[in-house]
C-alpha cells in the first residue's frame, strides 16, 4: 500500500478540514486515482473509463483568496483565485491529493492561471475552441479528447476502451436524467424545495467519488420531494416570488445571494448556470458507433459566455423563463468575469423584452457588500 | 389609526406618522452609534404625542430596518422610497436618492417601482462623499452650495472619496479659491449621480434625500441631466413615508 504524506499545516486544520483529508487519503492509499476538474467541459466519461474518480475543483471560498492574492492579481475572479488559493494553501483535499488537475481554455483568467496552477500540481489544459460554430469545431474538439485520452492511458497506465467509455457515457447520463428529473420539480408551484438547498446537494455531488452513488443521491432525493408534493407538502409558500438565477457559477455564493433571494421572500426555481439544466439536459447519443466522438460532439454543445457567439444560452434561458414560469431574473456576476459580465447586456435587454424583471448583480466572495447585496435583493423581490 | 414610518439611514433617521392620508408629524435625528437607540426615540417621541403600538401600525425601512424593535414589518428603502415619492410627485418619472452611503435611481410608472439602481461598494456620489468635503473645508451643505454658485469651473477628477480628499487638500494648499473647489466638489458629485441614473433614465426626475431643499444642487442635476429635477421639502422623509403608506397596505 503506497503511503500518502498529509500538508505541513495540518494539524492547525478545524476537524472537519481533518476528516476530510483523512477520507481522501484513505480513497488513495486503498489505490484510487483521482482528477480534479474546474468545469462542465471536462469530459468526465474519460476519466470514468480509466478508473479515475473526478472531482470538483472550483473554488468557492473567501478564505484561501489571501494566500492567491500572494500570487495572482487583485483584480482577478475570486473564482479562479479561490481556486489557485486552495492548491496554494494546500487546504482542500482533493486538490491535495488530486493526481493532476483538468483544465480548459475558457476564459482568459482560468487559462492563465492554469500555467501557475501547473506549477503546483500538473495541470492538463484542454483546448476548447472559441465557438461551437466554426465547421471544423468538433473535429479540433474531438482531436483534444484524443490527446487527453493519451495523457491519461500513459498517466494512469490503463487503456481507455470503448466498452468503458459507453458504459460511462451511459452512466453520466442516467446521472443527468436523475439531475434534470430534480431540477423539474420546480415546475410545480409552490415548487418542491428552496433552490439552495439543491444548489448544496449539486455541491456536495461534485465531491463524491463513486458516480452510482451521486445518481442515488440525486434519486432518493427526487424520490422524497415527489412524495411529499403528492401529500401536498412543500417548504415553500405559494406566495414566493420565483426566480432563476443566472451568470457565473454560484456555488460560492450560495449563501451570499441564494440564501438571501430565499430569506426575502423569494425562492429560486431554476438554476440557470454551468451547473443546472442548461448543460445537463445535453445527452450523450450512448448507441453512437464513435462513442468518443458522441461525447466531443455532446460536450461542446455548452453553453458558455466564453463561446462567441452564445446566443444559444439566451434561447435556453428565455425557454426555462416561460417552462419554469419566472416572476424575475437575477444574473450573478463574480467580480472581473468579463465574459458574464459583457454578455448580462444581452441578456438584460432579452428578458425585460420578455416583460420579466431582471437584475444583474456583480459581487465576490467577501462579506464587504452584503448589506447592499440584501437591500438590492429584498428590493427585487418586493418589486416582483 | 395612525401609520408610522421609520426610515433610518446610515447617517439620518427620518420618521413620519400618517393619519387619513396626511403626514401629521415628522421626526429627523442623526442615527448615531446605535439605531437601536434612536429607534427607541422615535418611538417615545411619538408616544409623548399620543401615538402607540395601540393605536398605531410601523413599518421600518433603510440600513437600520432590522433595529426597530416595535415594527410590525420591515421593508427595502427602494419599495419605500418609491411608494413615497409616487405620494409626493404623484406623477411617472425616476427618483434620485441621494443617501449617506448609497445613491439610488428608482423608475417609477403608476406608483409601481419598475426598475432601479444604486451605487456599489464605493461612496462616490453620496452623501458621505459631500460629508467629508464639507468638513475638509469647514462649511456646511448650505454654504457648500451657495459658495458652489460663484465659483469658477474646476474639476475635481478621482472619484474615490479618500483620494478626492487628497486632490481638496492639494487645491486648498495651491492656493485655490474656496468658492472653485466648492464649485468642483458638486459637480463631482453632479456627475457621478448622473452617471448612475442614465441606467433608470426618465422623462422627469424627482429628487429625495437630505439635499432635496438645495436649489443648486437641483439646478445642477437639472442641467446635466437636460430634464427637469424637483423636489418638495417633505422629500427628505419619501422613505419614511412610504414605510408609513405600506404600514396602512
Amino acid at each position: 500500500m503506497e503511503a500518502f504524506e498529509l500538508p505541513k499545516t495540518f494539524d492547525e486544520f478545524v476537524e472537519a478540514r481533518k476528516a476530510g483529508f483523512m477520507r481522501v487519503k484513505e480513497f488513495k492509499e486503498n489505490g484510487g486515482k483521482i482528477a480534479g476538474c474546474l468545469c462542465s467541459y471536462t469530459p468526465s466519461e474519460l476519466m470514468d473509463a480509466a478508473g479515475v474518480a473526478t472531482v470538483g475543483l472550483c473554488g468557492t471560498s473567501n478564505e484561501t483568496i489571501p494566500d492567491a492574492e500572494k500570487v495572482l492579481p487583485k483584480n482577478l475572479c475570486p473564482l479562479i483565485k479561490s481556486t489557485y488559493g486552495f492548491a496554494y494553501s494546500q487546504k482542500c483535499p482533493y486538490t491535495y491529493f488530486a493526481d493532476m488537475i483538468i483544465g480548459e481554455t475558457t476564459c482568459d483568467g482560468k487559462k492563465k492561471m492554469y500555467e501557475l496552477l501547473n506549477e503546483l500540481k500538473e495541470t492538463y489544459v484542454l483546448h476548447l475552441p472559441q465557438s461551437q460554430e466554426r465547421a471544423y469545431a468538433k473535429d479540433v474538439w474531438y482531436e483534444e479528447l484524443l490527446l487527453l485520452k493519451k495523457r491519461l492511458e500513459e498517466k494512469f497506465g490503463v487503456e481507455i476502451t470503448d466498452d468503458n467509455l459507453r458504459a460511462a457515457a451511459k452512466k453520466r447520463n442516467r446521472l443527468r436524467r436523475a439531475l434534470c428529473e430534480m431540477y423539474e420539480l420546480q415546475v410545480n408551484c409552490p415548487p418542491a424545495m428552496k433552490g439552495t438547498e439543491m444548489m448544496l446537494a449539486l455541491q456536495q455531488g461534485t465531491f463524491t467519488f463513486d458516480v452510482d452513488q451521486q445518481i442515488a443521491n440525486v434519486e432518493a432525493k427526487v424520490e422524497k420531494a415527489k412524495k411529499a408534493l403528492e401529500e401536498g407538502e412543500s417548504p415553500i409558500p405559494k406566495s414566493a416570488k420565483r426566480v432563476l438565477l443566472t451568470g457565473c457559477p454560484s456555488a460560492g455564493v450560495i449563501q451570499k445571494v441564494g440564501m438571501v433571494i430565499e430569506n426575502n421572500g423569494g425562492v429560486i426555481v431554476c438554476l440557470d448556470d454551468c451547473g443546472g439544466e442548461r448543460t445537463n439536459k445535453l445527452m450523450i447519443d450512448e448507441n453512437a458507433e464513435n462513442i468518443l466522438r458522441a461525447i466531443s460532439d455532446r460536450y461542446l454543445e455548452i453553453n458558455c459566455s466564453v463561446m462567441t457567439s452564445n446566443d444559444k444560452r439566451l434561447e435556453n434561458t428565455k425557454k426555462m423563463i416561460e417552462k419554469y414560469k419566472v416572476d424575475g431574473v437575477v444574473e450573478v456576476v463574480l467580480q472581473a468575469c468579463h465574459t458574464f459580465n459583457v454578455e448580462a447586456a444581452k441578456m438584460g435587454r432579452m428578458v425585460e423584452e420578455l416583460g420579466v424583471p431582471y437584475m444583474k448583480l456583480e459581487t465576490d466572495y467577501s462579506s464587504t457588500d452584503s448589506g447592499q447585496i440584501e437591500t438590492r435583493i429584498a428590493a427585487f423581490i418586493e418589486m416582483l | 389609526m395612525y401609520q408610522v414610518g421609520i426610515d433610518i439611514g446610515s447617517s439620518a433617521a427620518k420618521a413620519v406618522a400618517m393619519k387619513d392620508g396626511e403626514v401629521i408629524k415628522t421626526i429627523l435625528l442623526n442615527t448615531g452609534f446605535s439605531s437601536r437607540k434612536t429607534a427607541d426615540e422615535i418611538y417615545r417621541t411619538f408616544e409623548a404625542e399620543g401615538i402607540n403600538s395601540d393605536n398605531a401600525r410601523y413599518v421600518a425601512t433603510g440600513y437600520g430596518r432590522i433595529s426597530v424593535p416595535y415594527a410590525n414589518d420591515a421593508v427595502t428603502e427602494i419599495t419605500c422610497h418609491g411608494k413615497g415619492a409616487n405620494y409626493l410627485f404623484k406623477e411617472n418619472g425616476t427618483v434620485i436618492d441621494i443617501g449617506g452611503q448609497d445613491t439610488k435611481g428608482i423608475s417609477l410608472k403608476n406608483g409601481r417601482v419598475m426598475k432601479f439602481i444604486m451605487n456599489d461598494k464605493c461612496s462616490a456620489g453620496t452623501g458621505k462623499f459631500l460629508e467629508v468635503m464639507t468638513n475638509r473645508l469647514g462649511l456646511t451643505q448650505d454654504e457648500l452650495s451657495k459658495l458652489a454658485r460663484q465659483g469658477n469651473p474646476i474639476t475635481i477628477s478621482s472619484m474615490c472619496t479618500v483620494f478626492a480628499e487628497s486632490e481638496v487638500i492639494s487645491l486648498i494648499g495651491k492656493g485655490t479659491p474656496r468658492e472653485d473647489i466648492a464649485y468642483g466638489v458638486i459637480e463631482s458629485v453632479v456627475t457621478k449621480v448622473v452617471q448612475l441614473i442614465s441606467q433608470v433614465p426618465g422623462e422627469k426626475y424627482f429628487l429625495t434625500g437630505g439635499l432635496c431643499e438645495d436649489p443648486y444642487i437641483l439646478e445642477r442635476l437639472s442641467k446635466a441631466l437636460n430634464s427637469p429635477v424637483t423636489s418638495v421639502p417633505l422629500a427628505r422623509y419619501a422613505g419614511a413615508i412610504g414605510a408609513a403608506i405600506l404600514a396602512e397596505e
